[in-house]
C-alpha cells in the first residue's frame, strides 16, 4: 500500500511541520516515508507545500504527482493542485479561505472550516493539528497511535513543561478529525 | 523512540561528515544546500569541530585545501553556481593530491539559474570542471540515507587515493526528509606523513602544483593518470535491478533513478522487460557493464534532469550496439512519469 | 688563528640559489623571515604558505614545510592551515599583485577575523613575474607594460595603501610598513616580523608587515637605483610607520 499525498497552503500555517509529523508517524510504523518541501524565498509568506509518501515498499519517485489526496489551505493552493488530484483521490479545502467550490466531480471534495474551528480553540498555532486530523481521517495513512508517538517525539521536548499545550495539540487533532468525518457523512 | 530517524538528505550530508571524522569545514550560503553549513554551525562546536563562514566560495574551498594539506578531514558545500566558482582550487587539490570532500546539492542552471534540484552539473562533475588532466571520484546518492553513507564513503576513499571526492546530489535529494539509520563513528585514520604540520626531525613536506619544466610537469601528469587508473580500478560502484531479462534498460542516477525504478515497477506490473542500471560512482563510470548489456538488450533510455550529459558517456559505452534514448527536464522541472512511461511503451513497440 | 664563524646561513632557509634578479629585495626578505624563525625556535612547527607572483617559489627556498596557494588566495589557504594545526606557526608570503588585486578579499576578511598568523607582504609597485605589468600598487604615473604612458588615475584609479586599509580592522594586532633599502631599515624590517610572529605565538592574531621592495627588471632600473626610487617615489606615498598595534 502506497499513500501519495500533497499538502499546500501559505507559509506560516504549519504546513509543512504537518507533513514531516504525518512521516514521522509513518516512520513509527517502520514504513518507508519521504517528505519534500517546496523551498526557497516562497518559504517566507508565500506558498509552502510539501509532498508525502507513506508506503509498504520501496519508495521511487519521492515528489508526489498524482497525489490521492491533497489538502489545500488556501485558494492559490487550490488553484495549482486541484487538477494534480488522481481520480477518485479525495481533495480537502479549508473552506474558511477558499471561497471557490470544488470544481472535480471525479474526486472525493471536502469543504471543511478549518480557520473557524481553530478559532473555536482559542488558538490560530493549533490550524495544523486540525488540517492533520483531516488528513488522517481521510487517509487512513497510519495508526492514531502512531501520530501521538510522532508529536512526543517532535514536540516532546518543547512541550514538556507545557502539557496543555500538547493536550491542545490533540483537541486539535481530533476535531480535524471530526470535521472530516461530518463532512463526510453530510 | 524509532531506530531510524528522520533526516533531511542535507542533514544527513553534515551528519555523515562528522561521523566520518571530518572537523573542518568551510562553506558559503547557497540555496538548497544551506542545510549544510547551518547543521555544522550548530553540531561543529559540540564535536570539537571548526565550522567557518567564509568571505567567498573560492575562500572556502581555498580553506579545505589549507585544511586537508595539514592532514585533516576537511570539506566544503555549494550549489551549482558557487560549485563554478571552486573549479580552479578542485584542479588544484587534484594536482596537490590532496583529499577533501567537495558536495554539490546541485540546482538548474545555467547562469543563476534556479534554486530546484537539477543534474545539469554532470559534465562539470566528471569531466573536468576545472583545468587540466584531472579526474575527481564523484558520488551520486539517490536517497537521504545515501547521503549519509555516501559521504562517509567519500573520505574513507579520499584518504585511501589522495584524492579529491565529488558528492554530486541535487535539490530534491539534498531537501527531501526519509528515514535514515546512523552508523557508528569512523574511529581509524590512516597516518599523513605527507602532511605540512612543521618539519620536525624530517625533511621539509611541500604541497605544490607548479612544475615550471614541462618535462617534470609531464611526469607528475603520468602520475597522476596512473593513480586515476588505480581509482578506476577499484572503487566503480553500481546497482543493477531487474536488468538480466530486460528488453529496454532505464539509465539514471541520483534523483532521476528514483523515477526510473518508479517506471520499472510500473512497466513490470504491465508486462514489460525493463530494467534499471544506476550509476553510483559517475566516474568512475560503468562503461563495461552498459557494453555487455548492450550486446543483449533491445535499447537503453537514460533519464537525467538535465538536457542530456550523462547520455553521452551511455552512448560511448554501447558504441552504437543498441539505440540510446534520451528523456530530461532541465531548469529544475521535475521529469514526469507519466510521460517516461510514454517513452518507455513507444520504445518497446506498446 | 683561530676562526669564528659570523655569518652563515639560517637553518630555515634552504641552500638553493634563488631566482630573484640581481638588486631585487626578496632575497633579504625571505633572509629576515628565516632569521626570526630560526631566533625564536619554531622552524620545525612552522608552515609557510607560498602564493602566485615572483615569490611563487618560497617553497623551494623556506626550509619549513610549506603548502603554495593559488593566486591571492594564501590568507585563505593559512586560515585553513592555522585552523586545522592551531598550534603550528603558519605565515604567508605574498606580493602586491596577489595580495592587493586578485586576493583583496581573502587578505581584507582574515585580517577582518583576527586570524593567528603572520602575513608578508611584499611590495614592489608591479607585476614581476608576468614581466613588469601593472599592480595595483603602482604609482600615479608610472610606466608599466600595461601602463606605457603611465598610470592613468582617471582609468585605473589610485594605488591601493594596503597597511592603511588593513589597520582600519579590529582584527590585526600589529600592522607595519618598512622597507630594506638601508642597513638601518634592514634591522627595523626583522624586527617587524619578529614581532608579528610574536604576537601569533601569543595567540594575539594577525600580524601585517608590508616591506617595500624593488623590481630593478621591470622599473628598468639598475640595483642601486632602484634602492634610491624607493625613497624617491615609495615611500613618499607609501609612509614607513606602524598603522596599528594592540
Amino acid at each position: 500500500m502506497m499513500h501519495e499525498m500533497i499538502f499546500a497552503g501559505f507559509g506560516g500555517q504549519g504546513i509543512m511541520l504537518m507533513g514531516q509529523l504525518l512521516a514521522q508517524a509513518g516512520l513509527e510504523e517502520k514504513r518507508n516515508v519521504s517528505w519534500i518541501p517546496s523551498y526557497g524565498p516562497e518559504m517566507r509568506g508565500g506558498a509552502a507545500n510539501c509532498s508525502v509518501v507513506i508506503s509498504d515498499e520501496v519508495i521511487g519517485a519521492p515528489v508526489v504527482q498524482k497525489p490521492q489526496l491533497a489538502l489545500a489551505m488556501n485558494l492559490q493552493s487550490k488553484e495549482k493542485f486541484e487538477e494534480m488530484v488522481a481520480p477518485g483521490g479525495q481533495f480537502i479545502i479549508n473552506g474558511s479561505i477558499v471561497p471557490d467550490p470544488p470544481r472535480r466531480a471525479d474526486v472525493r471534495n471536502y469543504v471543511l472550516p478549518l480557520n473557524e474551528l481553530a478559532a473555536g480553540l482559542k488558538s490560530a498555532k493549533v490550524l495544523n493539528m486540525i488540517a492533520l486530523g483531516a488528513v488522517f481521517e481521510a487517509s487512513q495513512a497510519v495508526a492514531e497511535e502512531s501520530v501521538y508517538k510522532a508529536m512526543d517525539f517532535m514536540f516532546g521536548k518543547k512541550l514538556a513543561s507545557r502539557p496543555d499545550l500538547a493536550e491542545l495539540n490533540r483537541k486539535a487533532f481530533q476535531a480535524g478529525r471530526e470535521a472530516l468525518k461530518k463532512a463526510a457523512q453530510g | 523512540m524509532s531506530e531510524k530517524i528522520l533526516l533531511k538528505g542535507n542533514e544527513a550530508c553534515a551528519m555523515g561528515a562528522i561521523l566520518a571524522g571530518c572537523r573542518h569545514y568551510f562553506g558559503y550560503p547557497i540555496t538548497p544546500q544551506t542545510e549544510i553549513p547551518e547543521y555544522f554551525a550548530k553540531h561543529m562546536p559540540e564535536a570539537g569541530g571548526v565550522f567557518l563562514q567564509a568571505e567567498s566560495e573560492i575562500a572556502a574551498i581555498s580553506m579545505v585545501y589549507g585544511a586537508a594539506a595539514t592532514g585533516r578531514r576537511a570539506m566544503t558545500s555549494s550549489s551549482s553556481p558557487g560549485i563554478s566558482l571552486k573549479q580552479e582550487t578542485i584542479s588544484t587539490l587534484s594536482a596537490g593530491d590532496l583529499p577533501c570532500l567537495i558536495v554539490n546539492v546541485a540546482r538548474g542552471g545555467p547562469g543563476l539559474g534556479c534554486i530546484q534540484g537539477a543534474q545539469s552539473d554532470y559534465f562539470q562533475s566528471v569531466k573536468g570542471g576545472g583545468h587540466g588532466d584531472y579526474r575527481l571520484l564523484t558520488l551520486a546518492p539517490n536517497s537521504v540515507q545515501e547521503m549519509m553513507d555516501l559521504t562517509i564513503l567519500g573520505f574513507e576513499l579520499a584518504d585511501k587515493h589522495r584524492n579529491p571526492v565529488l558528492i554530486l546530489s541535487d535539490g530534491v535529494v539534498g531537501q527531501m526528509m526519509e528515514p535514515v539509520s546512523v552508523p557508528e563513528p569512523v574511529t581509524s585514520f590512516p597516518e599523513k606523513p605527507w602532511a605540512a604540520v612543521g618539519a620536525k626531525g624530517r625533511p621539509k613536506n611541500i604541497i605544490n602544483t607548479l612544475h615550471l619544466n614541462a618535462a617534470v610537469c609531464e611526469e607528475r601528469n603520468r602520475e597522476l593518470q596512473a593513480k586515476y587508473k588505480r581509482i578506476a580500478d577499484a572503487e566503480l560502484r553500481y546497482e543493477e535491478i531487474d536488468t538480466q531479462d530486460a528488453d529496454l534498460v532505464l539509465v539514471a542516477y541520483g534523483i532521476s533513478s528514483r523515477i526510473a525504478l518508479t517506471v520499472k515497477n510500473r512497466a513490470r506490473a504491465e508486462g514489460l522487460k525493463v530494467g534499471v542500471l544506476r550509476p553510483i560512482t559517475l566516474w568512475p563510470f560503468p562503461t563495461e557493464a552498459l557494453r555487455r548489456l548492450a550486446e543483449r538488450v533491445k535499447g537503453f533510455l537514460a533519464i537525467e534532469q538535465s538536457a542530456g550529459q550523462m547520455v553521452e558517456d551511455v552512448r560511448l559505452a554501447v558504441e552504437g550496439r543498441a539505440p540510446v534514448a534520451f528523456h530530461g527536464r532541465s531548469g529544475g522541472v521535475m521529469i514526469q512519469l507519466d510521460d517516461v512511461e510514454a517513452d518507455v511503451r513507444k520504445l518497446l513497440g506498446r | 688563528m683561530e676562526e669564528k664563524l659570523v655569518f652563515s646561513r639560517p637553518e630555515a632557509l634552504t641552500d638553493m640559489p634563488t631566482h630573484y634578479c640581481p638588486g631585487c629585495h626578496h632575497g633579504i626578505i625571505h633572509r629576515l623571515v628565516a632569521e626570526v624563525i630560526d631566533e625564536l625556535g619554531v622552524r620545525e612547527n612552522t608552515v609557510g604558505v607560498a602564493s602566485v607572483g615572483c615569490s611563487i617559489l618560497a617553497y623551494d627556498y623556506f626550509n619549513v614545510d610549506m603548502v603554495g596557494a593559488l593566486h591571492g588566495r594564501a590568507p585563505a589557504v593559512a586560515t585553513g592551515v592555522k585552523r586545522g594545526r592551531p598550534d603550528s606557526v603558519v605565515f604567508t608570503y605574498q606580493g602586491d599583485g596577489d595580495l592587493a588585486a586578485i586576493g583583496t578579499a581573502e587578505i581584507i576578511h582574515a585580517a577582518a577575523r583576527g586570524e593567528n598568523f603572520t602575513v608578508v607582504f611584499v611590495n614592489n609597485a608591479i607585476y614581476g613575474m608576468t614581466g613588469g605589468q601593472m599592480a595595483p600598487t603602482t604609482l600615479d604615473g608610472q610606466r608599466t607594460q600595461t601602463s606605457p604612458a603611465g598610470r592613468d588615475p582617471h582609468l585605473a584609479g589610485h594605488p591601493l595603501r594596503m597597511s592603511e586599509l588593513i589597520a582600519t580592522l579590529s582584527g590585526p594586532s600589529f600592522v607595519t610598513r618598512t622597507a630594506v633599502n638601508t642597513p638601518a631599515r634592514i634591522n627595523q624590517t626583522r624586527k617587524a616580523i619578529k614581532k608579528a610572529f610574536e604576537l601569533q605565538l601569543a595567540g594575539r592574531g594577525l600580524g601585517f608587515v608590508e616591506v617595500l621592495s624593488t623590481c630593478p627588471t621591470n622599473w628598468g632600473l639598475g640595483a642601486v637605483e632602484s634602492g634610491q626610487w624607493v625613497d624617491s617615489h615609495m615611500i613618499p606615498y607609501y609612509p614607513l610607520g606602524v598603522f596599528k598595534e594592540d
